[in-house]
């Protein structure tokens, strides 16, 4: 009986071709998202750039999407990858279609399988390098969820990604409640993008609100925030310390 | 059914379109003891017939469960009913793992009605020899089908497989159209009063029959043989009397157990 060793490139641990194959870091990349649920389904924003290391390059990229009937994603981090996540999605809804049955993937089945591979990714050393909020209403109960690149993942009442866990979680934790109206959560929502635009390099002046609810996804057309730079502190930034910046 | 010159392999037709060994692996389901289902709009009952090889066996389990939210009954050759039995709960955990959701019923049948396919379409295979009655639930309610070794599948509100089935099926076929909204109670009892039709006279104990519950709010269980003789007890005051004893309980639910109530005379079943 012969027995053959095969020959096998993908050990992209050890092999220096194969590391050609896999992500080692990300390029085109999008900042944070913000989510939160409100009383008739989850509200999510993002900004429309994509940054190319410092660079802002692109300013029209659409993060966040609708997925089936009952969910949204939102993606941060490689853009690239959030493209290939969602030809994934593409054919796991496709075949929930096909069986034609009455029965449809829930937010809460998107989220899960979504967390199934991004951790078996992780697991070969090969991550999508996306942190992703998943949003959804199905059968009058809301659903936000977060999957992050190494496959942690958990529920939430609002959940945030990148910059947003350290600027916008903590104006949530303090003035998010159940039942906010549409109104109260996008005021909301806008407080958070604006701090982010202030303080985060990689953020644009461009964003877009979804919203989630039973009847579906709507995606608002992009608008930018009004921003104020007229505070006396930015007038002389260094007139306490004189030679910084 | 007679031997004839189409019989030998599951991959030759007869002239009149017709493939033999299928149709031989369905009577083999037919040979095995019977097996039951009904279902109303909340919950699906199975039912089994206990048979032992011998006196001095055990009987053959033939209702599995396959996840909380659902559970098969088989008749056949045993075996490829163990085997099917844990295709499905693999199928089932997998989709939990994958999608921490319960696998809808209906396509869960659907992957088992193509492996049963697989089998009639290989020289190398043969049929599997065994009826599956799966009953189950998923998002659009209760459901009851029945899998065949031909790869067909079928929803029923009510249906018997195995020996005998056909009295199981004419007492189902009266009373079926007021189970969809039969309380679980009753739908058991029907289940406990279909098995008696199969048993053709013989008195109906608990030892002789395997009931299984499922619904909503109620994860896939047996019911012990307490519970199962309590039922009988209700309608088997005189064992000889026709339905007449069940039709007259129909709110007594679990009335006071008389173990061996089998000779007793002294209520007439009409006035409970």
């Amino acid at each position: 009986m012969t027995f053959t060793i095969p020959i096998d490139n993908g050990d992209s641990v050890k092999n220096a071709e194969a590391d050609s194959q896999r992500t080692l870091y990300p390029y085109v990349t999008g900042t944070s998202i913000v989510a939160i649920k409100y009383k008739d389904g989850v509200l999510m924003a993002s900004d429309m750039g994509g940054s190319y290391g410092s660079t802002l390059r692109y300013k029209n990229i659409e993060r966040m999407k609708a997925i089936g009937k009952h969910s949204l994603l939102g993606a941060s981090g490689e853009i690239s990858d959030f493209q290939e996540i969602l030809r994934y999605l593409d054919e796991l809804v496709l075949n929930d279609n096909m069986w034609d049955d009455g029965n449809s993937l829930g937010p809460k089945e998107v989220h899960n399988y979504l967390t199934r591979v991004m951790y078996n990714r992780r697991n070969k050393f090969n991550p999508l390098w996306n942190t992703l909020v998943l949003g959804g209403v199905k059968n009058g109960e809301s659903y936000l969820g977060m999957v992050s690149m190494i496959g942690v993942s958990f529920e939430d009442n609002h959940v945030a990604t990148g910059f947003g866990n350290h600027l916008a979680r903590p104006i949530l934790r303090d003035e998010w409640h159940a039942d906010l109206s549409f109104e109260d959560g996008v005021k909301l929502l806008e407080k958070c993008m604006r701090v982010l635009l202030y303080r985060d390099r990689s953020a644009i002046n461009k964003l877009q609100i979804a919203k989630i609810t039973e009847e579906g996804v709507t995606v608002s057309q992009p608008y930018s925030l009004k921003t104020f730079w007229e505070f006396k502190a930015f007038n002389n930034p260094t007139a306490g310390a004189e030679g910084s910046w | 059914m007679f031997r004839n010159q189409y019989d030998t392999d599951v991959t030759t037709w007869s002239p009149t379109g017709r493939l033999f060994q299928v149709e031989y692996a369905m009577e083999a389901v037919k040979q095995g003891s019977a097996a039951i289902g009904l279902r109303s709009r909340s919950h699906v009952v199975l039912a089994s017939v206990n048979k032992a090889q011998s006196e001095l066996s055990s009987h053959q389990r033939k209702i599995f469960k396959v996840d909380d939210h659902i559970g098969v009954a088989i008749a056949g050759l045993t075996a490829d009913g163990r085997v099917l039995s844990r295709y499905m709960r693999s199928e089932s955990i997998n989709h939990s793992f994958t999608y921490e959701s319960p696998l809808p019923v209906g396509r869960l049948v659907v992957r088992l009605a193509d492996k049963a396919q697989v089998c009639t379409q290989r020289s190398w295979k043969r049929p599997y020899g065994v009826g599956l009655l799966v009953g189950g639930l998923d998002e659009s309610g209760a459901h009851l089908y029945y899998n065949c070794p031909s790869g067909n599948y079928f929803e029923y509100q009510a249906f018997a497989i195995g020996s005998r089935s056909q009295a199981a099926k004419t007492y189902l076929e009266r009373r079926f159209e007021s189970f969809n909204e039969s309380s679980r109670e009753d739908l058991i009892k029907d289940a406990i009063l279909a098995i008696r039709e199969t048993l053709q006279g013989e008195t109906l104990k608990s030892s002789l029959c395997t009931v299984s519950v499922l619904g909503v709010d109620e994860p896939f269980h047996f019911l012990d043989q307490e519970s199962i003789q309590k039922v009988i007890d209700t309608f088997e005051k005189v064992p000889e009397e026709e339905e007449d004893g069940g039709e007259a309980e129909a709110e007594a639910a679990a009335a006071p157990a008389e173990q061996g109530g089998a000779g007793d005379q002294d209520v007439a079943p009409m006035e409970m």
